[in-house]
């Protein structure tokens, strides 16, 4: 029996008795990162990373929680645990299993560009690899994170001049963050949504240093935004929270962005192809870093990455099916963002 | 093509009409002559002949990014779009050429590599693609395969044109309408009243009406209303100019050459005359008397987009116009007369002809506004799609305004089916499953009988398409089979007998109406229920 399984309730190491990222209650659970997919409620026992722990708290409520750092092994009823930086989100972290010979990776959400935020991802040498695709067609080649940097400032300042106040719509834990960073630079006021405002205090409460935001409350004005920065989530696209935010222009941030059809649909005013997770590019570098001989393809493109890994790269490889993402469609945090307050 | 470039890449994600109207304007007060005259021309739907076949552009791009077919193939079904994907899949320009060609030198050249060999068109097209960025090669596609969909009305652009050249916006309209070469136009005489001696068969723009949302009390006294049919066909206009006819269709087609049986038109009518009407098909039967009787939409289908028509396409499904109003008169444009008085001088044109395949379309007589609330009922066994309400004293306007002309559609037919297959969108809804096949119950069995992929909110589309990632039972290629479970209301317009389809029938517009929630799957209409509609409304 190899040493992880795809089950019901998601991947399982018998020999060790935990789940990683289990989508169902389970007794012992590893937790990649706090994105909704794959942090999920109910389990009696968590493991993840430190910087994990104050979002963890904050979605998943009191739990019972330990936290490892990066490269620190654990040993569970004999097989070997350890976490790696994936560089997808503050916190994000691949996991290794090991048992004997058979060496398991389980990436999560990673990407290999270093954002200066989540960790700079790190190969993992494996048998195993079980590697996300949520953007695994050639088609999803990125640009690099300077010269989008350089396109939304520049973008933020010519709205500046025209008295408008920039939204950018962005995932509330990850990309959110990593705007703020982008435009601090400006040095123009900056202000989130209720959900990117709660995830900040997450983070700051695990001693993550960010930008000065304000919470967009009651008591904000519209002179006040005029002309600033606003960061909300995906959720907030086209309803009535945003008419308290004046004469405006809006962004998408999202790997979705590089398809004009989804810019369109987005009815935004503009897209910028920021995304958290490996382009095609980096999917095939990562996979050759970590070189396994097995390779089981989760999230998004999973066919057509797994075809191509077999019959160009003549690797042995799978699809798997998960419930992580929802297929092609990167939902992440939308799901908490709505329930989250204003 | 730069500048160009821009402009496309703006308009498409521009979500505010104003920004778009202000990037149009800034190109067309800055760009080069002759990119404004290939400008309006490639957004009216005018563009060179294509110079290379998709496949070949296919094959290049292939060649270039050394990706397996299949797996170019599945990033095309993502994308949607063709032009797109090879811009996105080749690999990056190596020395970026700041100095790019104008968009009208790009489209001469196009020109002259018509008649080249195979192996220029690629070393051209290929060269072209590793000197540009992103936008300017996703442009360059477009452009070679036409179809420019770029999110803006030919209104907005004639809108943008008006604030330029500081002229009407009928004016301009009619300008860019009718049959103009791009290639030896200038931008002065396209956008100054182009005179009609020098183009004898130029269209007017077409006034087009809103849908009136509720019975129409709010109007005002009958008495200043002409009530008609919304004939079910395609609008048309008919020019008689310098001793030649000329028909055109709504969407800017001359469509003189496939319909002969009007072509004698052209002795009969007096010269300089313009009449604005519906093309339809004629029901055989009245075809022996003096005025005929329209027939359905789905026998006029027959003969749209037939260039050749044989002696008996002709027999099966003559064709006739039914004149709505008079735009030019002795060869004066009449469009400013009130309507009245455009309609009494088209009643005597008419009059002197002596042909039962041009006819006034009548006006209803009422006296209460609830009278023809009755009347329009019976819109479909008339062939016609409901009413239309004139101002009697209204003048011919350009493009659709609210306020004189009204359309009064009867309420579409519907059918509660379930929804079996679904497949995803192309263009803008690429990553969601948007197009779906909807079934009626024949006993045990599902029948599927349509297909319908609008009528939906944003939101309630990402509902249907979770619904689909989690209940999907097979997959075929791109589709996926789901649980017969979502019940919605699919709306159509017309209903035909078809061999091509399982169900027996084919619809006409489909879409859905509303999502049945409070519905279960075997609250459905029956395949019976489907056939009790063709026999009823079917021709
Ligand atoms: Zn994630
Ligand atoms: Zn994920």
């Amino acid at each position: 029996m190899s040493l992880i399984q795809f089950t019901e309730k998601g991947l399982y190491c018998a020999k060790g008795d935990f789940y990683i990222d289990p989508w169902r209650p389970v007794d012992r659970a590893i937790i990649t990162h706090a994105h909704s997919d794959h942090a999920r409620p109910g389990s009696k026992r968590y493991l993840s990373h430190h910087l994990s722990k104050g979002m963890l708290q904050q979605r998943l409520g009191t739990i019972s929680l330990q936290t490892i750092g990066w490269n620190e092994p654990l040993a569970i009823h004999g097989v070997k645990v350890s976490l790696h930086p994936a560089g997808h989100i503050i916190g994000s972290s691949m996991v290794r299993v090991a048992y004997k010979d058979e060496v398991w990776l389980i990436t999560g959400d990673y990407k290999l560009e270093d954002d200066g935020l989540s960790g700079a991802w790190e190969p993992v040498l494996c048998t195993h690899m079980v590697t996300e695709c949520t953007f695994g067609l050639p088609v999803y080649t990125w640009q690099p994170q300077q010269d989008l940097y350089r396109q939304m400032q520049q973008w933020t300042l010519e709205n500046q001049s025209n008295k408008q106040c920039t939204v950018f719509f962005a995932y509330s834990l990850g990309k959110a963050q990593r705007i703020m960073h982008a435009l601090a630079p400006l040095q123009i006021p900056m202000y989130a949504h209720g959900a990117v405002y709660n995830a900040n205090e997450a983070l700051q409460s695990n001693g993550i240093a960010l930008p000065q935001v304000k919470h967009i409350d009651a008591h904000t004005t519209k002179k006040e935004l005029a002309s600033a920065i606003i960061i909300a989530p995906p959720s907030a696209v086209g309803t009535p929270w945003l008419r308290r935010l004046g004469d405006r222009q809006e962004a998408a941030c999202s790997g979705w962005m590089q398809v004009r059809g989804n810019r369109r649909r987005q009815h935004v005013d503009k897209g910028f192809v920021l995304s958290d997770h490996a382009d095609w590019p980096s999917l095939l570098q990562a996979v050759e870093a970590c070189n396994p001989t097995h390779a089981y393809t989760t999230h998004g493109f999973t066919e057509s990455f797994s075809r191509y890994l077999r019959e160009e790269k003549k690797l042995w490889s799978e699809a798997v099916k998960t419930q992580f993402g929802t297929e092609e469609d990167d939902q992440h945090i939308t799901e908490s963002d709505k329930t989250a307050a204003i | 093509m730069k500048s160009f470039a821009a402009l496309v890449v703006k308009l498409g994600d521009s979500s505010k009409t104003n920004d778009k109207l202000e990037a149009l304007a800034n190109y067309f007060t800055l760009a080069p002559d002759s990119d404004r005259v290939w400008t309006v021309a490639i957004f009216s739907g005018r563009r060179p002949k294509r110079f290379i076949n998709t496949r070949q552009m296919t094959d290049w791009a292939l060649e270039l990014s050394g990706l397996p077919r299949w797996l170019f193939e599945e990033s095309y079904h993502t994308v949607g779009d063709l032009a797109e994907t090879i811009a996105l899949l080749l690999p990056a320009a190596s020395i970026i050429n700041n100095n790019e060609q104008s968009l009208s030198a790009i489209i001469n050249n196009f020109i002259e590599l018509q008649t080249a060999d195979d192996n220029s068109k690629k070393i051209y097209v290929t060269q072209q693609w590793l000197q540009m960025d992103y936008h300017s090669r996703f442009v360059f596609n477009k452009l070679i395969t036409g179809g420019f969909r770029i999110g803006v009305s030919q209104q907005l652009m004639v809108k943008a044109l008006a604030k330029v050249t500081l002229q009407s916006a009928s004016a301009i309209a009619f300008g860019i309408s009718g049959r103009w070469d791009p290639a030896v136009t200038s931008f002065a005489r396209l956008t100054s009243s182009a005179s009609v001696s020098e183009d004898p068969g130029k269209p007017y723009p077409f006034y087009l009406a809103h849908q009136l949302a509720e019975i129409p009390e709010a109007l005002g006294p009958t008495e200043d209303w002409q009530a008609e049919w919304k004939w079910d066909g395609i609008r048309g206009q008919i020019i008689k100019r310098q001793d030649q006819l000329f028909i055109w269709s709504r969407g800017e087609e001359l469509m003189t050459d496939r319909f002969p049986e009007l072509h004698f038109l052209q002795r009969v009518l007096p010269d300089g005359v313009v009449i604005d009407g519906e093309l339809v098909a004629v029901d055989n039967r009245s075809l022996s008397e003096k005025i005929f009787t329209p027939a359905a939409f789905a026998v006029l289908q027959t003969r749209i987009g037939r260039k050749q028509v044989s002696k008996k396409i002709l027999a099966d499904a003559p064709v006739g116009f039914i004149a709505y109003d008079l735009l030019e008169d002795a060869g004066k444009d009449c469009r400013n007369h009130p309507l009245s008085a455009r309609r009494r001088r088209l009643e005597e044109i008419l009059s002197t002809m002596d042909s039962n395949r041009i006819q006034l379309s009548p006006a209803i007589s009422f006296s209460h506004w609830q009278e023809l609330v009755d009347i329009r009922k019976q819109s479909r066994s008339m062939h016609s799609e409901g009413l239309m309400l004139k101002r009697k004293d209204s003048i011919y306007q350009v493009g659709r305004k609210t306020g004189d002309w009204w359309k009064w559609k009867i309420d579409p037919l519907t059918i509660d089916a379930v929804m079996i297959y679904a497949q995803k969108g192309h263009g803008r809804r690429s990553n969601l499953y948007t197009d779906y096949t909807f079934a009626v119950r024949d006993g045990e069995r599902l029948v599927p009988f349509t297909k319908a992929y609008s009528g939906l909110t944003d939101k309630e589309f990402a509902e249907v398409d979770a619904f689909v990632k989690r209940n999907s039972l097979e997959k075929f290629g791109p589709v996926r089979t789901v649980k017969p479970e979502l019940v919605f209301e699919i709306a159509f317009e017309g209903i035909a007998a078809s061999k091509r389809h399982k169900s027996g029938v084919a619809l006409r517009f489909p879409r859905m109406n509303r999502w049945r929630k409070d519905k279960k799957p075997e609250e459905i209409n029956t395949l019976e229920d489907l056939l009790a509609l063709l026999s009823l409304y079917g021709q």
